[in-house]
């Protein structure tokens, strides 16, 4: 068998995984988006029906909200655990990291656990302040379930990009005069920024796209994954559960893509 | 902090144990004249690179040991408010940065006028020979721009002393050999404190108005480059610096024995004795009326002389230095001839 040959044969496998997992659904999907009442419209739709666009508005604000959040906290957090030595730090980093063994339908219930009807935060704020604080129900318990699994996946990667740090440049800054503020916004944030790109992308891919957490907590929560599982069950309107889901894919894969070409090819979508 | 182009330096007792219990540095007590370029030389993991760290403000020395900057003990001060050039071997030259605000950052730190800044990085860009690059990133530089980059920005700020970890182990060799005549000019323009640490001996020799040759944590020399490589106090030092001869033999009634005859020296010693003769110091010279001589082993050219190895002169084979002029090869019969004063007495090891 000639060697061109032998390397075409290789390609198919790959071909027929693209082709069968990737390429025909997608297409489906599109087709399916345009096939609705509104025909093509229903991608309009997305941005210009008022409930539609609320949502979505909705959907990248919260998603905005937790990636600005996650990359502040895992930061903070990242450069300390990184630089320090202390007993009990490798089982601090582990914890940390426990949440990416769960999946949504757990944080979410957590959340409820924490500040639900019956929860903790409740039963201390009751005889605090004479009211029961719940807002697991809402979008702010959605936020806190998507901080509690978006910073393990920043702050790993944060903690890896600053044990590549080079200390030299840190010395170089302080023996020029800087302070720690000044080390940190001048040599160590600029170093560390294609590590907030990448991880960035993909916690705010994760919350744009996260299910779980927002269908444990309540089903009238204002995201773009839920409306397209109402759409699509409730009020059997696949067209437009289909235009959705590709509008929802577009956002997420652009905001990887963004990511991409700001750290040359290292972001892997995740969640 | 202390302002100017330089300072005086005192290093008072300065020693350094890490955490772990390693003894990185013996406590060293040294002086630093105005504007002298002392050099720190010797061998990977001696201490050197500790010590520059400890005058720098990036290491606390043990207690009881002192920093002072014109008899201003600044042991306490850290690195940012001590007012410190410093180069590193990495250069360290911020990737976010261009040349121009990597060269202007000290100043900048320090709350300097744009205007002012900008004549100063001006000033230093023409100093260095580096016009042309200011926008450059500093990605887009070769070695030895870098270099420039680094040594311009670490002296932009007028610091009170300036610090060069290996400034040129870096760059490969011809362009060490051109920046290091470059550095010299620099360093005697500036004027300023420079505390220089380095493997090199050549670089140590060139650069250094003093030499401090560390061994294991501890000065096994201090003094110009002349003393060190002349009068080497110990047989480390001999060894350490240059190509040389060293010699163990028997010495009676002013006279070395060795197996290819016998050399006159100065100094009245007896018994067993080690000598160090630099192979520049050993003449060729005919076999007739030689007191010494060997057979030439090897025969190296080495561009303006020829290195020779000598054996059966004495217990291990010697390096001779020759003219080229000398028509010699290997398998010849030669007589050798030193001047009793170019046979220096080591003491230990």
């Amino acid at each position: 068998m000639p060697f061109n040959t032998f390397i075409r044969l290789c390609l198919l496998p790959l071909a027929m995984v693209v082709v069968a997992f990737f390429l025909l659904p997608m297409v489906r999907l599109v087709i399916v988006g345009g096939s609705g009442d509104l025909g093509v419209g229903a991608y309009a739709a997305i941005l210009f029906e008022p409930r539609f666009r609320a949502t979505l508005i909705n959907t990248v604000m919260l998603a905005v909200a937790t990636t600005a959040s996650s990359l502040l906290i895992a930061t903070v957090a990242g450069l300390f655990l990184q630089r320090h030595r202390f007993p009990g730090r490798a089982l601090l980093v582990a914890m940390l990291t426990f949440p990416l063994a769960f999946p949504g339908v757990v944080v979410g219930f957590m959340i409820i656990l924490l500040a639900g009807r019956q929860g903790l935060i409740g039963s201390i704020t009751l005889p605090l302040f004479g009211e029961k604080w719940v807002f697991a129900y809402s979008i702010q318990g959605l936020f806190l379930g998507y901080l509690y699994f978006s910073i393990p996946r920043v702050i790993l990667t944060i903690m890896a990009a600053v044990e590549k740090l080079d200390l030299s440049l840190e010395e170089a800054a302080r023996a020029l005069g800087a302070g720690p503020w000044a080390v940190h916004r001048d040599v160590i944030l600029p170093a560390l920024r294609p590590a907030f790109v990448a991880s960035g992308a993909i916690a705010f891919a994760t919350a744009m796209g996260a299910f779980g957490t927002a269908f444990t907590l309540a089903t009238n929560i204002n995201v773009l994954p839920m409306l397209i599982y109402t759409e699509f069950t409730l009020s059997a309107n696949i067209a437009m559960a289909a235009a959705l889901s590709v509008g929802l894919g577009l956002v997420a894969w652009a905001a990887l893509a963004l990511a991409r070409s700001f750290s040359g090819g290292t972001v892997a979508a995740a969640g | 902090m202390t302002g100017g182009q330089g300072v005086t330096l005192r290093v008072e007792a300065c020693g350094k144990t890490f955490p772990d219990g390693t003894r990185a540095l013996e406590p060293i007590t040294l002086d630093v004249a105005r504007g002298e370029t002392l050099v720190f030389l010797g061998p990977s993991g001696c201490g050197k690179t500790t010590m520059l760290r400890i005058i720098a403000g990036l290491e606390r020395p043990d207690v009881g040991g002192r920093i002072l900057f014109n008899e201003v003990d600044v042991t306490g001060i850290p690195i940012e408010r001590r007012n410190v050039g410093m180069v590193f071997q990495s250069y360290a030259l911020f990737p976010n940065m261009n040349v121009a605000e990597n060269i202007g950052y000290g100043l900048k730190i320090r709350g300097i006028g744009k205007a002012e800044r900008e004549a100063r990085v001006a000033e230093l860009v023409a100093l260095t020979g580096i016009e042309g690059l200011v926008h450059r990133r500093v990605d887009q530089l070769s070695g030895g721009q870098r270099q420039r980059v680094a040594l311009a920005r670490a002296v932009a700020a007028r610091p009170s002393v300036l610090l060069l970890d290996e400034p040129l182990t870096a760059l490969d060799a011809a362009l060490r050999e051109r920046l290091r005549v470059e550095l010299d000019r620099l360093l005697r323009t500036l004027g300023i404190t420079t505390i220089y640490v380095t493997h090199d001996q050549t670089e140590a020799m060139m650069l250094g108005d003093r030499i401090v040759v560390m061994r294991k944590g501890a000065i096994a020399q201090i003094g110009t480059a002349r003393d060190i490589y002349f009068s080497p106090a110990s047989r480390f030092v001999a060894e350490f610096i240059g190509a040389t001869n060293i010699v163990e033999a028997e010495c009676h009634d002013g006279m070395l024995a060795l197996p290819g005859g016998r050399l006159p020296i100065q100094n009245g010693a007896s018994g067993a004795v080690v000598v160090m003769i630099r192979p520049e110091s050993i003449d060729i010279i005919s076999t007739e009326g030689a007191v010494l001589s060997g057979r030439v082993g090897d025969v190296s050219f080495i561009g303006d002389r020829q290195r020779l190895t000598v054996s059966g002169a004495a217990h291990k084979p010697l390096l001779v230095d020759a003219p080229n002029s000398l028509g010699i090869k290997a398998g010849d019969i030669v007589g050798l001839s030193v001047k009793p004063e170019a046979i220096r007495l080591l003491a230990g090891d």
